[in-house]
Protein backbone atom coordinates (compact mmCIF):
# COMPACT_ATOMS: atom_id res chain seq x y z
CA UNK A 1 0.00 0.00 0.00
CA UNK A 2 2.82 2.94 -0.98
CA UNK A 3 -0.21 5.59 -0.35
CA UNK A 4 -1.11 4.91 2.46
CA UNK A 5 1.23 7.35 4.15
CA UNK A 6 -0.42 10.17 1.73
CA UNK A 7 -4.04 9.05 2.93
CA UNK A 8 -3.09 9.42 6.12
CA UNK A 9 -2.09 12.74 6.17
CA UNK A 10 -4.70 14.05 3.89
CA UNK A 11 -6.71 13.13 6.35
CA UNK A 12 -4.96 14.27 9.21
CA UNK A 13 -7.04 16.78 11.62
CA UNK A 14 -5.17 19.48 11.19
CA UNK A 15 -6.25 22.51 9.09
CA UNK A 16 -4.63 21.66 5.69
CA UNK A 17 -2.34 24.50 4.83
CA UNK A 18 -1.11 24.85 1.17
CA UNK A 19 2.29 23.75 2.38
CA UNK A 20 0.45 20.09 3.69
CA UNK A 21 -1.89 19.75 0.84
CA UNK A 22 1.61 20.06 -1.19
CA UNK A 23 3.70 17.51 0.73
CA UNK A 24 1.19 15.14 0.63
CA UNK A 25 0.98 15.54 -3.10
CA UNK A 26 4.27 15.05 -3.41
CA UNK A 27 5.05 11.96 -1.54
CA UNK A 28 1.98 10.30 -3.40
CA UNK A 29 3.28 11.21 -6.55
CA UNK A 30 6.97 9.63 -5.73
CA UNK A 31 5.18 6.60 -4.68
CA UNK A 32 2.99 6.45 -7.83
CA UNK A 33 6.53 6.98 -10.00
CA UNK A 34 8.41 4.49 -7.66
CA UNK A 35 6.15 1.81 -8.28
CA UNK A 36 5.24 2.49 -11.99
CA UNK A 37 8.67 2.25 -12.55
CA UNK A 38 9.74 -0.80 -10.11
CA UNK A 39 6.82 -2.81 -12.02
CA UNK A 40 7.96 -1.43 -15.88
CA UNK A 41 10.39 -4.49 -16.84
CA UNK A 42 7.58 -7.07 -15.82
CA UNK A 43 4.71 -4.89 -17.54
CA UNK A 44 6.54 -4.13 -20.83
CA UNK A 45 7.42 -7.73 -20.97
CA UNK A 46 3.28 -9.45 -20.24
CA UNK A 47 2.27 -7.17 -22.62
CA UNK A 48 4.92 -8.11 -25.50
CA UNK A 49 4.73 -11.29 -25.05
CA UNK A 50 1.28 -12.55 -23.37
CA UNK A 51 -0.98 -9.71 -24.87
CA UNK A 52 0.18 -9.19 -28.55
CA UNK A 53 2.04 -12.97 -28.68
CA UNK A 54 5.19 -11.70 -29.80
CA UNK A 55 8.46 -13.41 -29.41
CA UNK A 56 11.29 -11.07 -27.82
CA UNK A 57 13.79 -13.76 -29.53
CA UNK A 58 12.40 -12.33 -33.24
CA UNK A 59 13.15 -9.05 -34.86
CA UNK A 60 9.24 -7.75 -34.81
CA UNK A 61 8.99 -8.96 -31.03
CA UNK A 62 12.44 -7.44 -29.86
CA UNK A 63 11.38 -4.31 -31.32
CA UNK A 64 7.85 -3.89 -29.43
CA UNK A 65 9.59 -5.24 -26.40
CA UNK A 66 11.99 -2.17 -26.56
CA UNK A 67 9.81 0.22 -27.15
CA UNK A 68 7.02 -0.92 -24.78
CA UNK A 69 10.19 -0.89 -21.76
CA UNK A 70 12.03 2.41 -22.78
CA UNK A 71 9.25 4.86 -23.62
CA UNK A 72 7.77 4.82 -20.21
CA UNK A 73 10.97 4.20 -18.60
CA UNK A 74 12.38 7.33 -20.32
CA UNK A 75 9.42 9.79 -19.57
CA UNK A 76 9.69 8.62 -16.09
CA UNK A 77 12.87 9.46 -15.44
CA UNK A 78 12.70 12.46 -17.57
CA UNK A 79 10.14 13.57 -15.06
CA UNK A 80 11.74 13.10 -12.34
CA UNK A 81 15.14 14.97 -13.51
CA UNK A 82 13.37 17.85 -15.04
CA UNK A 83 10.84 17.97 -11.61
CA UNK A 84 14.02 18.00 -9.29
CA UNK A 85 16.07 20.67 -11.76
CA UNK A 86 13.30 22.69 -11.48
CA UNK A 87 13.40 23.16 -7.71
CA UNK A 88 16.98 23.64 -8.42
CA UNK A 89 16.95 25.99 -10.65
CA UNK A 90 14.74 28.23 -8.71
CA UNK A 91 17.59 29.02 -6.87
CA UNK A 92 18.92 30.82 -9.67
CA UNK A 93 18.58 33.32 -12.39
CA UNK A 94 20.06 35.02 -14.97
CA UNK A 95 20.52 38.24 -12.73
CA UNK A 96 22.60 36.21 -9.90
CA UNK A 97 24.49 34.80 -12.38
CA UNK A 98 25.61 38.06 -13.83
CA UNK A 99 26.06 39.36 -10.36
CA UNK A 100 28.31 36.79 -9.33
CA UNK A 101 30.20 36.74 -12.96
CA UNK A 102 30.54 40.42 -13.43
CA UNK A 103 34.25 41.55 -12.87
CA UNK A 104 35.68 37.88 -12.63
CA UNK A 105 39.48 36.84 -14.11
CA UNK A 106 39.05 34.80 -17.17
CA UNK A 107 40.04 31.61 -15.58
CA UNK A 108 37.83 31.23 -12.57
CA UNK A 109 35.37 32.86 -14.45
CA UNK A 110 34.88 30.58 -17.02
CA UNK A 111 34.35 27.54 -14.63
CA UNK A 112 31.88 29.12 -12.59
CA UNK A 113 30.26 30.32 -16.13
CA UNK A 114 30.13 26.87 -17.20
CA UNK A 115 28.66 25.35 -13.95
CA UNK A 116 26.30 28.01 -13.72
CA UNK A 117 24.90 27.17 -17.38
CA UNK A 118 23.94 24.29 -16.12
CA UNK A 119 21.33 25.49 -13.60
CA UNK A 120 20.49 28.86 -14.50
CA UNK A 121 17.31 29.18 -16.53
CA UNK A 122 17.94 29.73 -20.10
CA UNK A 123 16.17 29.57 -23.15
CA UNK A 124 18.05 29.90 -26.38
CA UNK A 125 15.65 32.40 -27.44
CA UNK A 126 16.95 34.75 -24.47
CA UNK A 127 20.28 34.58 -25.74
CA UNK A 128 20.61 37.72 -27.00
CA UNK A 129 19.18 39.77 -24.56
CA UNK A 130 21.43 37.97 -22.21
CA UNK A 131 24.88 38.35 -24.20
CA UNK A 132 24.39 41.97 -24.34
CA UNK A 133 23.36 42.09 -20.55
CA UNK A 134 26.43 40.44 -19.76
CA UNK A 135 29.24 41.91 -21.87
CA UNK A 136 28.05 45.28 -21.44
CA UNK A 137 27.68 44.74 -17.01
CA UNK A 138 31.75 43.39 -16.72
CA UNK A 139 31.60 40.09 -17.42
CA UNK A 140 34.34 39.07 -19.93
CA UNK A 141 33.78 38.09 -23.38
CA UNK A 142 34.83 34.74 -22.89
CA UNK A 143 33.49 34.11 -19.83
CA UNK A 144 30.00 35.07 -21.20
CA UNK A 145 30.98 32.42 -23.95
CA UNK A 146 31.41 29.92 -21.24
CA UNK A 147 27.96 30.21 -19.80
CA UNK A 148 26.55 30.14 -23.33
CA UNK A 149 28.09 27.00 -24.68
CA UNK A 150 27.31 25.03 -21.56
CA UNK A 151 23.58 26.09 -20.95
CA UNK A 152 22.32 24.40 -24.48
CA UNK A 153 24.36 21.73 -24.35
CA UNK A 154 24.66 20.13 -20.60
CA UNK A 155 20.86 20.46 -19.99
CA UNK A 156 18.38 18.39 -17.84
CA UNK A 157 17.07 16.65 -21.06
CA UNK A 158 20.21 15.49 -22.20
CA UNK A 159 21.70 14.19 -18.72
CA UNK A 160 17.92 12.68 -18.00
CA UNK A 161 17.99 10.64 -21.06
CA UNK A 162 21.69 9.76 -20.95
CA UNK A 163 21.03 8.21 -17.74
CA UNK A 164 18.07 6.72 -18.73
CA UNK A 165 19.15 4.70 -21.67
CA UNK A 166 23.26 4.70 -20.85
CA UNK A 167 24.08 4.48 -17.37
CA UNK A 168 24.82 7.21 -15.25
CA UNK A 169 28.71 6.83 -15.75
CA UNK A 170 28.20 7.76 -19.60
CA UNK A 171 25.92 10.85 -18.16
CA UNK A 172 28.46 11.92 -15.67
CA UNK A 173 30.95 11.59 -18.64
CA UNK A 174 28.76 13.72 -20.75
CA UNK A 175 28.34 16.38 -18.22
CA UNK A 176 32.07 16.72 -17.50
CA UNK A 177 33.49 16.62 -20.53
CA UNK A 178 30.50 19.01 -21.61
CA UNK A 179 31.64 21.47 -18.76
CA UNK A 180 35.27 21.20 -20.22
CA UNK A 181 34.89 22.06 -23.46
CA UNK A 182 32.66 25.18 -21.82
CA UNK A 183 35.41 26.36 -19.77
CA UNK A 184 37.56 25.75 -22.84
CA UNK A 185 35.78 27.58 -25.40
CA UNK A 186 36.09 30.83 -22.47
CA UNK A 187 39.33 30.60 -22.09
CA UNK A 188 40.33 30.55 -25.71
CA UNK A 189 38.14 33.10 -26.82
CA UNK A 190 39.01 35.08 -23.65
CA UNK A 191 42.63 35.17 -24.17
CA UNK A 192 42.41 35.72 -28.22
CA UNK A 193 40.75 39.20 -27.15
CA UNK A 194 37.95 39.09 -29.26
CA UNK A 195 36.02 42.14 -27.86
CA UNK A 196 36.76 43.91 -31.28
CA UNK A 197 34.75 41.23 -33.54
CA UNK A 198 31.72 41.48 -31.33
CA UNK A 199 29.15 44.02 -33.05
CA UNK A 200 30.00 47.82 -32.09
CA UNK A 201 26.38 48.22 -31.12
CA UNK A 202 26.39 46.15 -28.47
CA UNK A 203 28.91 47.91 -26.52
CA UNK A 204 26.89 51.49 -26.93
CA UNK A 205 23.29 49.99 -25.36
CA UNK A 206 23.12 51.51 -22.31
CA UNK A 207 20.97 49.50 -20.01
CA UNK A 208 18.40 51.35 -18.41
CA UNK A 209 18.49 49.87 -15.36
CA UNK A 210 19.39 46.52 -13.05
CA UNK A 211 16.52 44.78 -14.34
CA UNK A 212 13.98 43.98 -11.59
CA UNK A 213 14.51 43.87 -7.82
CA UNK A 214 14.56 39.91 -6.78
CA UNK A 215 12.30 37.95 -4.57
CA UNK A 216 13.31 35.28 -3.04
CA UNK A 217 10.58 32.44 -3.50
CA UNK A 218 8.78 30.59 -0.69
CA UNK A 219 9.38 26.75 -0.47
CA UNK A 220 5.93 26.12 -1.89
CA UNK A 221 6.57 28.38 -5.10
CA UNK A 222 10.09 26.02 -5.43
CA UNK A 223 7.77 22.76 -5.76
CA UNK A 224 5.73 24.83 -7.73
CA UNK A 225 8.31 25.63 -10.10
CA UNK A 226 9.55 21.80 -10.47
CA UNK A 227 5.86 21.50 -11.37
CA UNK A 228 5.88 23.82 -13.85
CA UNK A 229 8.76 22.71 -15.57
CA UNK A 230 7.31 19.36 -15.95
CA UNK A 231 4.35 20.38 -17.24
CA UNK A 232 6.03 22.89 -20.10
CA UNK A 233 9.06 20.78 -20.93
CA UNK A 234 7.82 17.04 -20.95
CA UNK A 235 5.27 18.23 -22.69
CA UNK A 236 7.50 19.82 -25.39
CA UNK A 237 9.65 16.93 -25.30
CA UNK A 238 7.66 13.54 -25.44
CA UNK A 239 6.60 13.53 -28.84
CA UNK A 240 10.38 13.31 -29.61
CA UNK A 241 11.08 10.71 -27.38
CA UNK A 242 8.94 8.03 -28.61
CA UNK A 243 9.79 9.26 -32.07
CA UNK A 244 14.10 8.98 -31.50
CA UNK A 245 12.51 5.63 -29.34
CA UNK A 246 10.75 4.25 -32.60
CA UNK A 247 13.44 4.85 -34.54
CA UNK A 248 15.65 3.52 -31.85
CA UNK A 249 13.31 0.33 -31.90
CA UNK A 250 13.63 -0.15 -35.39
CA UNK A 251 17.09 -0.28 -35.43
CA UNK A 252 17.61 -2.75 -32.49
CA UNK A 253 15.24 -5.33 -33.85
CA UNK A 254 16.35 -4.86 -37.79
CA UNK A 255 19.89 -3.68 -38.32
CA UNK A 256 22.09 -6.01 -37.94
CA UNK A 257 24.61 -6.16 -35.30
CA UNK A 258 28.09 -4.15 -36.57
CA UNK A 259 26.12 -3.05 -39.40
CA UNK A 260 27.56 0.61 -37.77
CA UNK A 261 30.92 -0.77 -37.07
CA UNK A 262 31.84 0.11 -40.46
CA UNK A 263 31.86 3.54 -40.38
CA UNK A 264 31.16 4.92 -37.01
CA UNK A 265 33.10 2.58 -35.42
CA UNK A 266 36.20 3.40 -33.69
CA UNK A 267 38.62 2.38 -36.74
CA UNK A 268 37.26 4.78 -39.03
CA UNK A 269 39.10 7.69 -38.01
CA UNK A 270 36.92 9.99 -40.05
CA UNK A 271 33.71 9.45 -38.59
CA UNK A 272 34.57 11.62 -35.51
CA UNK A 273 34.37 14.79 -37.77
CA UNK A 274 32.17 13.39 -40.33
CA UNK A 275 29.52 12.58 -37.23
CA UNK A 276 30.18 16.80 -36.04
CA UNK A 277 29.91 17.74 -39.30
CA UNK A 278 26.52 16.37 -39.64
CA UNK A 279 25.04 17.22 -36.48
CA UNK A 280 25.97 20.87 -36.86
CA UNK A 281 23.20 21.73 -39.15
CA UNK A 282 20.69 19.12 -37.45
CA UNK A 283 18.10 20.49 -35.01
CA UNK A 284 17.21 18.20 -32.80
CA UNK A 285 16.67 18.72 -28.64
CA UNK A 286 18.51 15.60 -26.87
CA UNK A 287 15.02 14.21 -26.69
CA UNK A 288 14.96 13.20 -30.02
CA UNK A 289 18.59 12.46 -30.58
CA UNK A 290 19.59 10.16 -27.29
CA UNK A 291 17.60 7.21 -28.31
CA UNK A 292 18.80 7.44 -31.76
CA UNK A 293 22.46 7.03 -30.76
CA UNK A 294 21.41 4.74 -28.15
CA UNK A 295 20.44 2.05 -31.06
CA UNK A 296 23.14 3.19 -33.24
CA UNK A 297 25.69 2.56 -29.99
CA UNK A 298 23.94 -0.99 -30.24
CA UNK A 299 25.12 -2.13 -33.67
CA UNK A 300 28.64 -1.11 -33.07
CA UNK A 301 29.32 2.84 -33.60
CA UNK A 302 32.41 4.20 -31.18
CA UNK A 303 30.92 5.99 -28.17
CA UNK A 304 33.16 8.83 -28.68
CA UNK A 305 31.81 9.25 -31.96
CA UNK A 306 28.23 9.15 -30.74
CA UNK A 307 28.96 11.82 -28.14
CA UNK A 308 30.75 13.68 -30.56
CA UNK A 309 27.45 14.06 -32.88
CA UNK A 310 25.02 14.62 -29.98
CA UNK A 311 27.42 17.24 -28.74
CA UNK A 312 26.94 19.24 -32.07
CA UNK A 313 23.99 18.85 -32.45
CA UNK A 314 22.41 19.90 -28.86
CA UNK A 315 25.32 22.51 -27.95
CA UNK A 316 26.10 23.65 -31.78
CA UNK A 317 23.04 24.05 -33.45
CA UNK A 318 22.94 26.27 -36.37
CA UNK A 319 19.30 28.20 -34.89
CA UNK A 320 21.39 29.19 -32.19
CA UNK A 321 24.50 30.70 -34.27
CA UNK A 322 21.97 32.73 -36.25
CA UNK A 323 20.26 34.12 -33.34
CA UNK A 324 23.59 35.20 -32.02
CA UNK A 325 24.98 36.43 -35.75
CA UNK A 326 22.73 39.61 -34.39
CA UNK A 327 25.37 40.59 -31.63
CA UNK A 328 28.20 38.77 -33.29
CA UNK A 329 30.36 39.03 -36.05
CA UNK A 330 30.77 36.47 -38.88
CA UNK A 331 34.02 36.42 -37.90
CA UNK A 332 33.33 35.58 -34.19
CA UNK A 333 30.70 33.09 -35.15
CA UNK A 334 33.55 31.34 -37.09
CA UNK A 335 36.02 31.51 -34.28
CA UNK A 336 32.80 30.24 -31.31
CA UNK A 337 32.04 27.69 -33.66
CA UNK A 338 35.68 26.22 -34.73
CA UNK A 339 36.80 26.33 -31.11
CA UNK A 340 33.66 24.45 -29.51
CA UNK A 341 33.96 22.34 -33.02
CA UNK A 342 37.53 21.30 -31.98
CA UNK A 343 36.64 20.59 -28.23
CA UNK A 344 33.77 18.59 -29.37
CA UNK A 345 36.20 16.84 -31.80
CA UNK A 346 39.01 16.38 -29.39
CA UNK A 347 36.52 14.69 -26.81
CA UNK A 348 35.50 12.12 -29.32
CA UNK A 349 38.75 10.66 -30.42
CA UNK A 350 39.69 10.51 -26.57
CA UNK A 351 36.62 8.39 -25.90
CA UNK A 352 37.12 6.32 -28.86
CA UNK A 353 40.78 6.21 -27.65
CA UNK A 354 40.50 5.52 -24.27
CA UNK A 355 37.46 3.34 -24.01
CA UNK B 1 -0.26 54.86 -20.57
CA UNK B 2 2.26 53.70 -22.65
CA UNK B 3 2.29 49.59 -22.55
CA UNK B 4 5.14 47.51 -24.11
CA UNK B 5 5.83 43.96 -24.75
CA UNK B 6 9.49 43.25 -25.46
CA UNK B 7 10.66 39.88 -27.36
CA UNK B 8 12.00 38.86 -30.70
CA UNK B 9 8.75 37.33 -31.55
CA UNK B 10 9.36 34.06 -29.44
CA UNK B 11 6.16 32.09 -28.60
CA UNK B 12 6.34 33.37 -24.88
CA UNK B 13 6.65 37.07 -26.21
CA UNK B 14 3.25 36.12 -28.15
CA UNK B 15 1.48 34.92 -25.16
CA UNK B 16 2.20 37.70 -23.26
CA UNK B 17 1.24 39.92 -25.93
CA UNK B 18 -2.35 38.47 -26.09
CA UNK B 19 -2.40 38.79 -21.75
CA UNK B 20 -1.46 42.54 -22.21
CA UNK B 21 -3.69 42.73 -24.72
CA UNK B 22 -6.79 41.59 -22.46
CA UNK B 23 -5.51 43.38 -19.74
CA UNK B 24 -6.09 46.67 -21.48
CA UNK B 25 -9.58 46.28 -22.59
CA UNK B 26 -10.44 44.69 -18.98
CA UNK B 27 -8.64 47.34 -17.21
CA UNK B 28 -10.61 50.31 -19.25
CA UNK B 29 -7.19 52.29 -19.35
CA UNK B 30 -7.17 54.25 -22.22
CA UNK B 31 -2.99 52.69 -23.26
CA UNK B 32 -1.46 52.34 -26.43
CA UNK B 33 -0.04 48.40 -26.41
CA UNK B 34 2.81 48.05 -28.86
CA UNK B 35 5.14 45.54 -29.54
CA UNK B 36 8.94 45.84 -29.32
CA UNK B 37 11.21 43.50 -31.36
CA UNK B 38 14.27 45.51 -32.18
CA UNK B 39 17.23 44.13 -30.09
CA UNK B 40 18.74 47.42 -29.05
CA UNK B 41 15.63 48.45 -28.07
CA UNK B 42 15.03 45.71 -25.47
CA UNK B 43 18.45 45.32 -24.43
CA UNK B 44 18.33 48.92 -23.28
CA UNK B 45 16.01 48.29 -20.72
CA UNK B 46 18.51 46.05 -19.37
CA UNK B 47 16.48 42.50 -19.38
CA UNK B 48 18.34 39.11 -19.63
CA UNK B 49 15.26 37.23 -20.20
CA UNK B 50 12.25 37.73 -22.87
CA UNK B 51 9.55 38.34 -23.02
CA UNK B 52 9.57 41.89 -20.79
CA UNK B 53 6.97 44.17 -19.94
CA UNK B 54 7.02 47.69 -19.87
CA UNK B 55 4.88 50.16 -18.32
CA UNK B 56 4.90 53.82 -18.63
CA UNK B 57 8.83 53.33 -19.45
CA UNK B 58 9.14 51.14 -16.31
CA UNK B 59 10.27 47.89 -16.50
CA UNK B 60 7.70 45.25 -14.46
CA UNK B 61 8.24 41.62 -15.48
CA UNK B 62 11.20 39.79 -17.33
CA UNK B 63 11.09 35.99 -18.02
CA UNK B 64 7.78 35.35 -17.35
CA UNK B 65 4.66 35.67 -17.98
CA UNK B 66 2.25 37.37 -16.24
CA UNK B 67 -1.81 36.87 -16.73
CA UNK B 68 -4.55 38.99 -17.52
CA UNK B 69 -5.66 39.63 -14.02
CA UNK B 70 -1.63 40.39 -13.04
CA UNK B 71 -1.13 42.88 -15.72
CA UNK B 72 -4.70 44.69 -14.80
CA UNK B 73 -3.30 45.04 -11.43
CA UNK B 74 -0.16 46.36 -12.66
CA UNK B 75 -1.80 48.89 -15.10
CA UNK B 76 -4.22 50.21 -12.27
CA UNK B 77 -1.02 50.95 -10.04
CA UNK B 78 0.40 52.88 -12.71
CA UNK B 79 -2.74 54.67 -13.60
CA UNK B 80 -3.26 55.69 -10.01
CA UNK B 81 0.27 56.86 -9.70
CA UNK B 82 0.21 58.84 -13.18
CA UNK B 83 -2.52 60.80 -11.85
CA UNK B 84 -0.89 61.44 -8.12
Amino acid sequence: MTSAPAQAAASAPAAPSGALRQATALTAGLAVWGLAYWRLASAADWLTTSLLGLSPSKPLGAAVAFFLYEVPKVLLLLTLVVFGVGIVRSFFNPERTRRVLAGRRESVGSVLAALLGVVTPFCSCSAVPLFIGFVTTGVPLGVTFSFLVSAPMVNEVALALLFALFGWEVAVLYAGTGLAIAIGAGLVIGRLRLEGWVEPWVYEVKPAGEGLPEESPRRTDRITAGREAVREIVAKVWPYVVAGIAVGAAVHGYVPRDFMASFMGREAWWSVPLAVLIGIPLYSNAAGIVPVVHALLGKGAALGTVLAFMMAVIGLSLPETVILRKVLTPRLIAVFVGVVGAGILFVGYVFNLVL
Amino acid sequence: MEIKVLGPGCANCKRLYQEAERAVTQSGVAATLTKVESMEEIASYGILRTPGLVIDGKLVASGRIPLTPEIVTMITTAAVKASA
